[in-house]
Formats: structure tokens, C-alpha cells, sequence
């Protein structure tokens, strides 16, 4: 025991009670829910959600399996990643790959190529056939419009769809999670972190991410005011010249529609200040598939994405 | 550069809510928050302009940048609340954002459920409303620790101070009567941005803090740590594997005071008492437990304990199957008496029947017309109101008064059939203005 001090208030910081309320949230799911699943893309966001589940029922195993839509186009530095932790960790993991519905036609490749939009039908499917009750995603409302007014439980019907008028009041930290046979529970434990804070958490916890996350050299052409990265998936076309540049990626998605900044940031603190000083939101400055149109985000959320 | 680097070492957090509809210019002070605290970003700024031109507006219409959805345009709904985030050097912010119009007394609770602090916003033309009193009772219900009044368009009154006043001593004579003493006010014009971030040059006579200023320097208090420990049980991490073959630990968030190794809990409802034994704190061992924190608790004994029992130390909660408590019902479909509901009190979810409506309380008229009056004579609760219940469980529930705790004074009525949250519930006798209650046998 240490010596009592007269009055040993506990001074959280914000990433302490951002870390407790996520931790909550978890438990939560594991106490009310069946088959609970966490999205794992092996971006940033879904990284840390893993880093919290791990903590909040440490030292028993997690008792969710991760679920990953996989595009077909992903960075090959990310699913090494997404395959060395789930082996570390001793974690069960669904792929359902977008390239299958593709191939037995259940989906139509895009004109542009991008497979982000496509990403939707897979994962309702692997959430019914797995009879998934809670999807764990990584949203948080600091990104965009539609996702501010998300709730930490947002409930899906049967067809995996969102309407705004079934969304439940939440109050306090009582979070419902009722739901009918068929239908599931979407659960945002980020909801309340910014950009800003899930860095300083994984530089805090000093947790690993995958390296495209920092800055390295790379072949790159300029599409839609972006730098991608060439690939299979069509890409650069004959008049977008390919050139080597220093570049980071600040979001990890399809690599048709990811885009990386220019960057010097090899380190986390590079990142957590070029972050500070950035005048443009992750999703404005590396999301093609963000900028379609004013509502875009709102109308996939409606058909049941992330 | 210097204000961003700052920005990182920012680590106080405020959660506070806004109350006020779009003609009190709420949209524009949210907007104006956001803008001159540099939290909107560059690509934000771009779309607003855009959208700002294509309405024909000169300037960039800051009220877009709290927007509605296209969903509840279509829909010609409000979702209760928006939450937005920034941060300034001193400070981190998450501003729960509830809409005026259509739900409002649902929004501000929900809103206000999570926050520490309420800005009741009125237009300085119009002075005290309806609604400026509906979210004052609000803000009183839900036990926000700080109001600010912020008077705004004070533009459009010349900057008067007599205006200013004259607001002020309604709003504040008000609340007294609710009980909240601690107002700040502020006179602020949210389009020209007097006193939101940059003082007015307008207002010699104001001599106070900005609103930001306030928002920034405002003291949050946790609990203190000699409050009654409470602890739900959330979870029960039981490895069966290994070096922690033999580990049992009670997961939960503390509700309230510290608990150390060595305290002894009383388990609840069961009654039994058991001896912490250890702490683990998301992975790492302590010797101390504060409200807030994410915990692991092992005892010494081998109890039977599960989720939704409660560990509790010092004066303890009431056990009870009878539950009286001022709600506000959420829900189109009215609460009446005979009504069969779930009830979700911390992690323990119960059947429940309303045995009774005891009261409607009116918070929208002024005093003197009838304000704050508990109409006896109603026979169901109508979504928006404000009033006082009696339940029945089907099993006993160890509660503590809402004014003491939050966290195990506040529950939800749910609908068995749909899930459906009906009604968001504070325990307490002594609720809204009056002490006295219905007597019951």
C-alpha cells in the first residue's frame, strides 16, 4: 500500500477519459450482445479499437472476432499487419473479399475503378451469414456531417440500413442495444476522439502501425488532386505521369481512392504536429470517394456502410 | 503554428450543450466557436462558402456549418443532438449541439444528460421565452453544474446595456426559483462575433469574459473522491487459461469515489460484503480506483457476483422495488399508467410497471401564469414532458438519488415489444422546484 494522501483525486486527462469511456462502451457489448465483431481494416482507427479491446478484458482474451472487407486493393504492408496481429493475438478473423461478388456477379466493377462503394454489400452479407448481433466500427463524429449526429449504438434493420427516425435517444452512459431477430447494433467506442487524440493515444500507448502510415518514399501519380499509389486496379492511366515523392498516408482504405500527402513525418511526433498544424480534415484531403457529392457519407451510411 | 503546437498539451476536457433554436442565432454562435477557435478546417470552410454562394449569401454563412442532413430535411425531422469538437490551447471541447425546434425538450436532456455545462441562448429583441425557461428547467432536471446565459444580437439592440439587464435579472430570478445560482452571463453578437472569442469593442460597459473565455477557464470538478463508492458490474474476465487460471475480476466504470485495496464492499442486491483483494486498471496493477476510471476488481472472497449487481461502499443505496423519479418522456407514444416497461438502471435491466403519473410539471410558462406548477390531474405523459412517476420492479434495484449520483440515479423506461427508449428517468423525490411529493403508502 502507498501512504494515504488527504485527497487522492483522480485528474484524468482527455485521453484518459476518452480511454475509460471506450472501455466502457466495450464492456458493454460483451455483456448484452451475442456475436459481437470488430470491423479490422487494419487502418489507424480500427488499430486502436483493437489496442482498447484488448485492454478492457485484459488479461482474458477478446472475446469478439474482427471482421475485414477486403477490397481487393489493399497495401500489402497493411494486410501483413492485419495478419501478424490477429496471429499474436490469437484472434479469429472473417475476410469477405469484394473480388468474390465481383466474380460470381453479385457486384459490377465501377467505370472509376473505386472498390470503397462496393464495400457495403460483402459486409451485410458477412454480418448476416455470421449472424453478427454488434459490428464494432471506428467512426468517429469529428469526421464528417453525417457521423455527428451518429450514435455510440446505432441501430441497423434487417436490410443493414440506417434511418434517422429509429435512432434511439442517448442518455447519460445507458446505452440500448434492443434489437429485433435479423437486425444488428452498429457501435462507434470512438465516437468522441478526434484525429488529434487517436494519435496521441497511439503515441502514448505506443502502439504499431502499419508503415504507410509514415513517411517513405514511393512511386505516385496525381489523380483528383491527390497523390496515389500505382496498381493493379488500373492505375496511373497513359496521361498521368508516375513520380517518386515523400509521402505518408493519413487514412488506410481502397488504394484506388486513398490518397497520401507529401510528407517529411517519420516518426509518430512528426505526425501528431503536422496533424496540429494541417488545415484539412483526413477526410478532405485523402478520401476521393468523400467528395462525390455533399451527402455522399450520409447516403452509403443509409445503405448500411461503415 | 505556435497556437496549434500549444494545442497539444491541451488536456482538460469540457462537455457542454447549447440550447436554442435557430432564430436565437445558435447554428451562427456554434459556427462562430468553431470558426474562431480555428477548429474548422480549411476543406470545411471551402464547402461552406460554396454553399453560402449558391444561396446568394456575400459572406460564408457560418449556420452552414452545423447543417442539417439531408434525411431529416426529406423527413422534416431533427436527430436530438450533434456533437462537435475543438479544442484551444487551453482547453478540449465536445459540444453536445441541440436543435430548438420540433423535439426540444428531449434534445436539451439528452444533450444535457452528458454535459457539465449549458449555454441557454436568447435573442436580445425577444428577451425570455417559452423556451428560455423550458431549457433553464432543463438545465436544473438534469442537474448541469454551470449555466451561461449568453444574450445575443445584442447588435440588434444597439448594444444596450439596459437590454442586457433587464434579461438578465428575469433569467436569473428564474432560476433562482430552479435552483441553479450559478449563471454566468454574457451580452454577445454571434454574427458579428462580439464576445464569443474576441472581446466586443462595442460593450465598454460588459467587463467579464468572453463566452469562450468562460468555456475555457470554467472550473470542472470531478467528484470528490470521499463520495460513497459505487461500482456496476459490467462484466465478469474470468481467463481460465494459463498463469491466470484462477483470476476472477469484476470489470465496470466507478460511478462515484475511489475504492483501494483492503476497502471492503457490500455487494448489492445480494448484501453480502467482500474485501478488494486487487486493482487492475486496464492491464496495470493499483492500489486506488477513482470515479471514472475503467476498472478490474478482485476480491478476496469467492462470491457470486454478475453483471448488473452493484459494489458499493460507504452509506449505501436504497434497495428498493419501488422507484419514485421525475422523467421526461422521449417517445411519441405517451407513458401511461399500467404501462409495462423495461427499466435499465447502470448494467441491470428489469421489468418494470408504471404504477402511477403522478404529476406534469409545466416548464414553459413565467411564474406568475403558472410556471412550474405539477398538474395532478393528468392521466399520461406526452413526448417533451416534464413530470413525476411511480414504478414498480420485478426485482430490487440499489439506487442513490439523482442529486447525489448521476450515473446510479438515472435510468431508461424501454419498450419490451420494439426496444424502443419511451422515457429517460432521474430517482428522487425532491425533483424539479418543489420537495413535495404525492404521499404514498
Amino acid at each position: 500500500m502507498t501512504t494515504v494522501t488527504p485527497t487522492p483525486l483522480f485528474h484524468p486527462t482527455h485521453l484518459d477519459a476518452l480511454e475509460a469511456e471506450s472501455v466502457h462502451i466495450f464492456r458493454e457489448v460483451a455483456g448484452e450482445f451475442e456475436r459481437p465483431t470488430i470491423l479490422f481494416s487494419g487502418g489507424k482507427d480500427s488499430i486502436v479499437m483493437l489496442h482498447l479491446a484488448l485492454k478492457a478484458f485484459w488479461p482474458a482474451p477478446v472475446p469478439f472476432s474482427l471482421l475485414h472487407v477486403d477490397t481487393g486493393h489493399n497495401f500489402p504492408e497493411v494486410i501483413e499487419y492485419r495478419d501478424r496481429v490477429v496471429a499474436e493475438h490469437g484472434l479469429t478473423l472473417h475476410v469477405a473479399h469484394v473480388q468474390d461478388f465481383i466474380d460470381d456477379g453479385r457486384l459490377v466493377e465501377r467505370p472509376d475503378g473505386t472498390r470503397n462503394p462496393l464495400q457495403t454489400v460483402p459486409l451485410l452479407d458477412a454480418i448476416e451469414r455470421n449472424r453478427f448481433d454488434a459490428v464494432f466500427g471506428g467512426g468517429r463524429r469529428d469526421e464528417e456531417k453525417a457521423r455527428a449526429k451518429e450514435r455510440v449504438f446505432s441501430l441497423r434493420d434487417e436490410f443493414g440500413a440506417w434511418d434517422p427516425r429509429r435512432q434511439r435517444p442517448e442518455l447519460w452512459s445507458l446505452y440500448n442495444g434492443k434489437h429485433a431477430v435479423g437486425e444488428h447494433v452498429r457501435v462507434f467506442p470512438l465516437s468522441n476522439w478526434t484525429e488529434l487524440d487517436v494519435w496521441q493515444y497511439i503515441e502514448r500507448e505506443k502502439i504499431e502501425l502499419p508503415e504507410i502510415y509514415y513517411a517513405h518514399e514511393r512511386d505516385v501519380f496525381a489523380r483528383g488532386g491527390m497523390w496515389l499509389t500505382a496498381g493493379e486496379w488500373g492505375g496511373p492511366k497513359e496521361h498521368e505521369p508516375t513520380e517518386r515523392r515523400m509521402i505518408r498516408y493519413r487514412t488506410v482504405g481502397d488504394m484506388s481512392c486513398t490518397g497520401a500527402v507529401d510528407s517529411d513525418a517519420v516518426a509518430i511526433a512528426d505526425v501528431i504536429a503536422e496533424i496540429a498544424a494541417s488545415r484539412l480534415t483526413e477526410r478532405g484531403a485523402t478520401r476521393a470517394d468523400d467528395k462525390l457529392s455533399e451527402a455522399a457519407m450520409e447516403d452509403r451510411k443509409r445503405e448500411g456502410y461503415f | 503554428m505556435t497556437s496549434t503546437t500549444e494545442e497539444l498539451t491541451a488536456t482538460s476536457l469540457l462537455r457542454f450543450a447549447t440550447a436554442g433554436s435557430v432564430d436565437d442565432g445558435k447554428s451562427t454562435l456554434v459556427g462562430r466557436l468553431l470558426h474562431d477557435s480555428k477548429s474548422v478546417l480549411v476543406d470545411q470552410l471551402e464547402a461552406v462558402k460554396q454553399a453560402s454562394r449558391r444561396r446568394g449569401q456575400e459572406s460564408p454563412d457560418l449556420a452552414l456549418l452545423t447543417d442539417g442532413l439531408r434525411a431529416e430535411r426529406e423527413q422534416g425531422i431533427t436527430i436530438d443532438v450533434a456533437y462537435r469538437y475543438f479544442a484551444t490551447p487551453r482547453r478540449r471541447f465536445i459540444l453536445a449541439d441541440t436543435p430548438g425546434h420540433v423535439q426540444y425538450t428531449r434534445n436539451m436532456v439528452t444533450g444535457a444528460s452528458t454535459a457539465e455545462l449549458a449555454v441557454v441562448l436568447v435573442d436580445a429583441r425577444n428577451g425570455v421565452l417559452e423556451q428560455t425557461r423550458r431549457h433553464a428547467a432543463v438545465a436544473a432536471l438534469l442537474r448541469v453544474p454551470h449555466v451561461v446565459l449568453a444574450v445575443n444580437k445584442m447588435d440588434l439592440v444597439g448594444y444596450d446595456e439596459a437590454v442586457f439587464a433587464q434579461i438578465t435579472g428575469e433569467f436569473t430570478a428564474y432560476a433562482a426559483r430552479l435552483g441553479v445560482n450559478d449563471i454566468v452571463t454574457v451580452p454577445i453578437s454571434a454574427l458579428a462575433g462580439d464576445n464569443v472569442v474576441e472581446p466586443s469593442t462595442h460593450m465598454d460597459w460588459y467587463t467579464g469574459p468572453t463566452l469562450l473565455e468562460h468555456l475555457e477557464t470554467v472550473r470542472v470538478d470531478t467528484d470528490p473522491a470521499d463520495a460513497p463508492a459505487r461500482f456496476p458490474v459490467q462484466y465478469v474476465i474470468r481467463p481460465q487459461r494459463g498463469e491466470f487460471h484462477d483470476y476472477r475480476g469484476y470489470a465496470g466504470q466507478l460511478a462515484s469515489g475511489a475504492l483501494r485495496t483492503g476497502d471492503t464492499v457490500t455487494v448489492l442486491p445480494s448484501g453480502r460484503t467482500g474485501t478488494i483483494s486487487g486493482i487492475d486498471v486496464l492491464g496495470r496493477s493499483a492500489d486506488i480506483a477513482s470515479v471514472g476510471q475503467s476498472v478490474t476488481l478482485r476480491l478476496a472472497e469467492d462470491l457470486d457476483i454478475s453483471r448488473g449487481d452493484l459494489l458499493a461502499a460507504g452509506p449505501p443505496p436504497r434497495l428498493t422495488q419501488d422507484v419514485e423519479a421525475t422523467v421526461c418522456h422521449l417517445h411519441d407514444r405517451p407513458l401511461k399508467a399500467g404501462d409495462k416497461v423495461l427499466l435499465k438502471h447502470t448494467t441491470r435491466t428489469v421489468r418494470a410497471v408504471v404504477k402511477e403519473i403522478a404529476c406534469r410539471i409545466d416548464i414553459t410558462a413565467p411564474i406568475e401564469e403558472g410556471g412550474l406548477d405539477q398538474h395532478t390531474d393528468v392521466q399520461e405523459l406526452r413526448v417533451n414532458d416534464i413530470g413525476k412517476v411511480l414504478l414498480r420492479t420485478a426485482e430490487p434495484l440499489a439506487l442513490d438519488d439523482y442529486r447525489d449520483n448521476q450515473r446510479t440515479g438515472s435510468f431508461l423506461l424501454i419498450d419490451p415489444a420494439d426496444g424502443t427508449t419511451r422515457t429517460a428517468g432521474m430517482v428522487g423525490t425532491t425533483g424539479l422546484v418543489t420537495p413535495d411529493w404525492p404521499h404514498h403508502v
